[in-house]
């Protein structure tokens, strides 16, 4: 599964993305796994709702944060492919 | 020592009562009775104890935890709590009208054991006719469902051929994980090593089979792999380390680091009935004893390698030389791992009779009944770094 800029990525069954109170941290919670989010990431996968292409994320993010789009499209990219090399997003 | 990190997961093993006989289950040889067991509303407390502590997976297994009446309640409690649900379940008495149930209560994911791939020796493995028809078709009905299946195929000599089989199944039956799960030697499975233990050649061709098979099904099926410590040059990370992620909980509410802490002497393991989780996890000599790297003896000391595998199992350095203080001798620089070599090459020519799991039948060879089992899970959870 290789995402493009048409991809539609979504969380995968059984993954949930939440607030952890106790920590005050972004989980991600998988079958067996947990994954810790990073500042960055965590924005991106806020922009994961199962309907918002990879192409519309990225546009989102450099309108939000001012950034050009060419990078930005490469470490979003690299980021939701590795999460769903995984199993925890899937296309 | 109180500077540990708040837990991640909560195994609560609600029962030892199981349909199944698995001659390698995790539970001790001394299982508890169903009066012993914890009743409906102090689970409930526990898992509000545990949510508050930081837990963020529960776990739910046992025995088999749908044995249990009140398993949609326990499900729902958890999940209005925000915990992440796995049913841990040798799937034989779920219906289709428990399965909404659980559904409807918010579970999250079900990870369904199997013995086999072959029908026949599937039965025979779990001590439980029919059972394998039944697993197949509960898996059908868990992914129409929308839930996430794991199917985790226990495998040992006796079925350790039909890896990439197993792998294709799990696919097949819209599983988004599989776990092949060698046999870990404890319990009913160190009863049964001489049967169970593989040979190096079944190993590493059962191995080769996965790493083919990570690479093909990538984003497609993860796949988990739990092997033996006996070919192993290093230890296990035991439960991510002792009391540093998971916490275990018996049917009576004993709490420990892992389900098969209960055989190591000179501890006592509070029970939730006693003290807070909060208190027990902190706290508690049970935990501490070896959290961390103070206790480790020489050559883990010194390792490199020590915040790495955390000195390896404590249960498995106390079952084969007698001392849970010891580096386990699954490492091939510990002062006993001869008794890792030892046990291989006993298993080589020892017949593939089994002893069952049932209450009482800890000594002695047992015949299947009828023809009849658990799940085997060593995984302690990842805590994965993301970011770009």
């Amino acid at each position: 599964m290789t995402l493009d800029e048409a991809s539609v990525p979504r969380f995968g069954a059984g993954v949930r993305f939440q607030h952890d109170r106790v920590r005050d941290a972004w989980v991600v919670l998988a079958p067996e796994r947990l994954f810790l989010p990073d500042a960055q990431a965590i924005e991106i996968l806020k922009c994961v709702d199962g309907r918002t292409s990879l192409g519309g994320i990225i546009d989102q993010l450099a309108a939000r944060f001012d950034a050009p789009r060419a990078v930005l499209a490469a470490d979003v990219g690299a980021m939701l492919q590795d999460l769903a090399d995984k199993g925890a997003i899937r296309i | 020592m109180s500077n540990a990190d708040a837990p991640l997961g909560l195994i609560a093993e609600l029962t030892h009562r199981c349909p199944l006989q698995c001659p390698y289950c995790s539970n001790p040889l001394e299982l508890a009775r169903s009066a012993a067991e914890l009743p409906t509303e102090e689970w409930l407390r526990v898992f509000e104890e545990a949510a508050a502590l930081g837990v963020l997976q529960l776990h739910l297994t046992g025995g088999e935890p749908t044995a249990r009446r009140d398993i949609v309640a326990l499900v729902r409690r958890a999940s209005e709590l925000r915990l992440y649900t796995n049913l841990i379940t040798s799937g034989v008495l779920i219906d289709q009208a428990m399965l909404d149930a659980l559904a409807g209560a918010g579970l999250e994911h079900i990870q369904l054991s199997f013995q086999d791939l072959d029908p026949a020796n599937a039965d025979r493995i779990g001590g439980y006719a029919g059972g394998h028809a039944k697993k197949l078709e509960l898996a059908e009905r868990v992914t129409r469902a929308g839930l996430a299946l794991t199917a985790n195929f226990v495998v040992h000599r006796q079925n350790l051929g039909r890896v990439p089989e197993m792998i294709r199944l799990a696919e097949a039956l819209g599983a988004g994980r599989v776990e092949i799960a060698h046999v870990q030697y404890y319990g009913w499975g160190l009863v049964n090593r001489p049967a169970l233990l593989p040979t190096r050649a079944q190993l590493d061709e059962a191995t080769a089979a996965v790493d083919a098979a990570r690479e093909s099904f990538k984003g497609r099926l993860a796949i988990d792999y739990v092997v033996p410590d006996y070919y192993a040059t290093r230890p296990k990370a035991c439960m991510g380390g002792w009391g540093r992620r998971m916490l275990n909980i018996a049917p009576t509410g004993k709490v420990m680091p892992c389900h098969a802490a209960e055989i190591l002497p000179g501890f006592t393991f509070p029970s939730v009935r006693e003290a807070s989780l909060s208190d027990i996890w902190y706290h508690s000599d049970a935990f501490t004893r070896f959290r961390g790297t103070d206790w480790m003896p020489e050559p883990c000391q010194s390792c490199d390698r020590r915040e790495i595998d955390w000195g390896g199992c404590r249960c498995q350095a106390f079952a084969l030389t007698g001392d849970a203080s010891r580096t386990d001798p699954a490492c091939a620089l510990a002062p006993d791992h001869q008794v890792m070599l030892e046990a291989v090459r006993e298993s080589e020519a020892a017949p593939a009779d089994l002893v069952y799991r049932r209450i009482g039948a800890g000594t002695g060879l047992a015949k299947p009944p009828g023809s009849g089992a658990a799940s085997q899970s060593a995984m302690p959870q990842e805590a994965d770094g993301v970011g770009p």
